[in-house]
């Protein structure tokens, strides 16, 4: 006979899905988080229904410490830090998790069947490797380490090895439960090993890497959920790792790498810059124009897209893309934005930062929908983007980037390209899009070179 | 103690079905939501606080303890800040009627 408290629990989990669904649109996307928040509640206040915590005290100090810490992170953090929040909370979340795993087995000591402690030696292997790798992409994130990959030889065999141990230190914890000494060692294995992991990873795979540790966070709270019998989490556990593995997915399509490729995490490995690409750029130039000329042909322009990339944030310049935008649009012509799934630092981002200029949600265009309208496009304007417009993707088979979806600009009438210098993109490949008859490159700094533009189509 | 009674195959259909639905729901979210999906899920996995405050009704030493009472101080965390900057980010998003 089922408990009160597991009918709540089924309550919880219900909230939990629906709160989902209620992301597939944005008017209905609030309510789903407030049910979430619900659910939550729900599954606290069951917990602590069915099961008298004896030392209230620790809880209080610890939900307040949660509070002061949480609340603040929530509110204060700027749009563009948001890949770093979700980089604290994937390893917070697995931290705890893994904490909690370590907690149970000393709980269990000395009497721990092989199947709850296999299922635990995963959850903490899982956990503790999540928790390092989150603290690595936040550190590469918020620039505290260089975003450049840490690459030496061998260092599959290395990372393979650490983990191996950490493996193998596992399996004999299972045989042997009562050795608790080695506990601390395994784990210690299993946080090198996360170390090793992303730190071998480079800055513009960010968005995957964000993806992977959030499904690992999902997993090993899914994991826990095994070892303690509880379905709730196991549920919860399971829709935040199969939400991470799709992002994952959607991203590593995105950059046209393999499926197997994301799920070992051995992504970011320097792309070799191909010798086809580089050779023919010496041969080549570009076009450089001037703000003016670009007010010109915005003058005579009906439909404009803009395609923003990471570089527009870190110029801070979206607030005043849309300046443009505001003019173009006063004007009478047609303003869509096209987005990449990997623009940003995580998936999604450039959405959220283009919604807090105030960019009304739908001038968002994703890349599926945006591509068939570039013919009937009089100008694009390129902002902070690189490889994913670069149509060597479709038209070089020996390109590194060939095969990777991109935005076809170039198919549009006048391509205007706002860079500071011609250096390459995070691939390294010379983009042809700047050699393109219909490209007008303009250099300088996106805020000042956009500021300048307002400036001039007011003059007009 | 007690050994709870786990039936691994139930909680095995119970764990293939719920990834099974989150690849359903993820799939229809909208494509401009995905950070504050991020945002969401990892807040809604917070839910092991449940099993921390499971251990802190009867903690067998003050190790057990301690590690549980720190566990609840990160997942904690992680609930307030998931919520609120899930919040945060979903009203940033408006309509072109609603801007102008």
């Amino acid at each position: 006979m089922s408990q009160l408290f597991e009918y709540l629990y089924v309550i919880a989990i219900a909230f939990f899905a629906i709160s989902i669904r209620g992301l597939a649109e944005v008017k209905t996307s609030r309510y789903g988080n407030w049910l979430a928040a619900a659910g939550m509640a729900v599954a606290i206040g069951a917990t602590l229904s069915a099961y008298a915590v004896q030392r209230i005290d620790l809880l209080i100090i610890a939900v307040v410490v949660g509070a002061i810490v949480g609340a603040p992170i929530a509110l204060r953090v700027p749009m563009t830090a948001v890949p770093q929040r979700t980089a604290v909370s994937h390893a917070f979340g697995s931290l705890a998790v893994a904490l909690i795993g370590t907690a149970e087995y000393y709980q269990r000591l000395p009497g721990i069947d092989p199947y709850t402690m296999t299922v635990l030696t995963a959850e903490m292997i899982l956990g503790y490797l999540t928790f390092m790798g989150s603290c690595i992409a936040f550190a590469k994130l918020q620039g505290l380490i260089p975003g450049k990959p840490f690459v030496y030889g061998g260092r599959n065999f290395v990372s393979l090895s650490v983990l191996g141990i950490a493996v193998i230190l596992g399996i004999y914890l299972i045989a042997n439960p009562t050795q608790s000494f080695l506990l601390p060692v395994m784990a210690g294995f299993s946080i090198l090993f996360g170390f090793l992991l992303v730190m071998a990873i480079g800055g513009a795979d960010m968005p995957t890497v964000i993806a992977i540790l959030n499904s690992y966070a999902g997993m090993s709270a899914a994991a826990l959920g095994f070892v303690l019998n509880n379905q709730v989490l196991i549920v919860a556990g399971a829709l935040d790792g199969s939400s991470g593995f799709i992002l994952a997915v959607i991203m590593s399509q995105a950059m046209n790498r393999s499926f197997v490729n994301v799920l070992f995490g051995g992504v970011g490995a320097v792309v070799a810059p191909s010798a086809a690409g580089t050779s023919a750029a010496g041969a080549r130039t570009a076009a450089a124009y001037t703000v003016d000329d670009v007010a010109t042909i915005l003058d005579n322009a009906r439909s404009v897209v803009i395609v923003p990339g990471y570089g527009m944030a870190v110029a801070q310049a979206q607030h005043v893309v849309k300046e443009v935008a505001d003019m173009l649009e006063a004007k009478g012509v047609d303003v869509k934005y096209g987005i990449h799934p990997v623009a940003g630092r995580m998936p999604g981002h450039m959405n959220v930062l283009l919604a807090e200029a105030q960019v009304p949600y739908d001038e968002l265009w994703e890349m599926d929908r945006i591509n068939p309208l570039f013919p009937e496009t009089d100008v694009v304007i390129v902002v902070g983007a690189n490889d994913v417009t670069n149509p060597a993707a479709r038209t070089r088979p020996d390109s590194p980037l060939y095969g990777m979806p991109i935005l076809n600009v170039d198919k549009a009438k006048t391509v205007v390209f706002v860079k500071r210098s011609m250096a390459p993109g995070f691939s390294g490949v010379d983009n042809d899009l700047f050699y393109l008859p219909n490209t007008m490159m303009v250099f300088g700094d996106a805020k000042k070179v956009l500021a300048d533009l307002v400036a001039a189509l007011k003059k007009q | 103690m007690t050994p709870i009674p786990n039936d691994v195959a139930l909680n095995l259909i119970i764990f293939f079905l719920a990834t099974f639905l989150g690849i359903e729901l993820v799939r229809h979210v909208s494509r401009l939501l995905h950070t504050p999906l991020m945002a969401l899920t990892n807040a809604i996995s917070s839910v092991s606080i449940v099993a921390a405050l499971i251990v802190l009704a009867d903690p067998k030493n003050d190790l057990v303890l301690i590690l549980v009472t720190v566990a609840i101080a990160l997942v904690f965390t992680n609930i307030v800040s998931g919520f609120l900057i899930t919040e945060r980010i979903l009203r940033l998003f408006r309509k072109r009627k609603d801007t102008k």
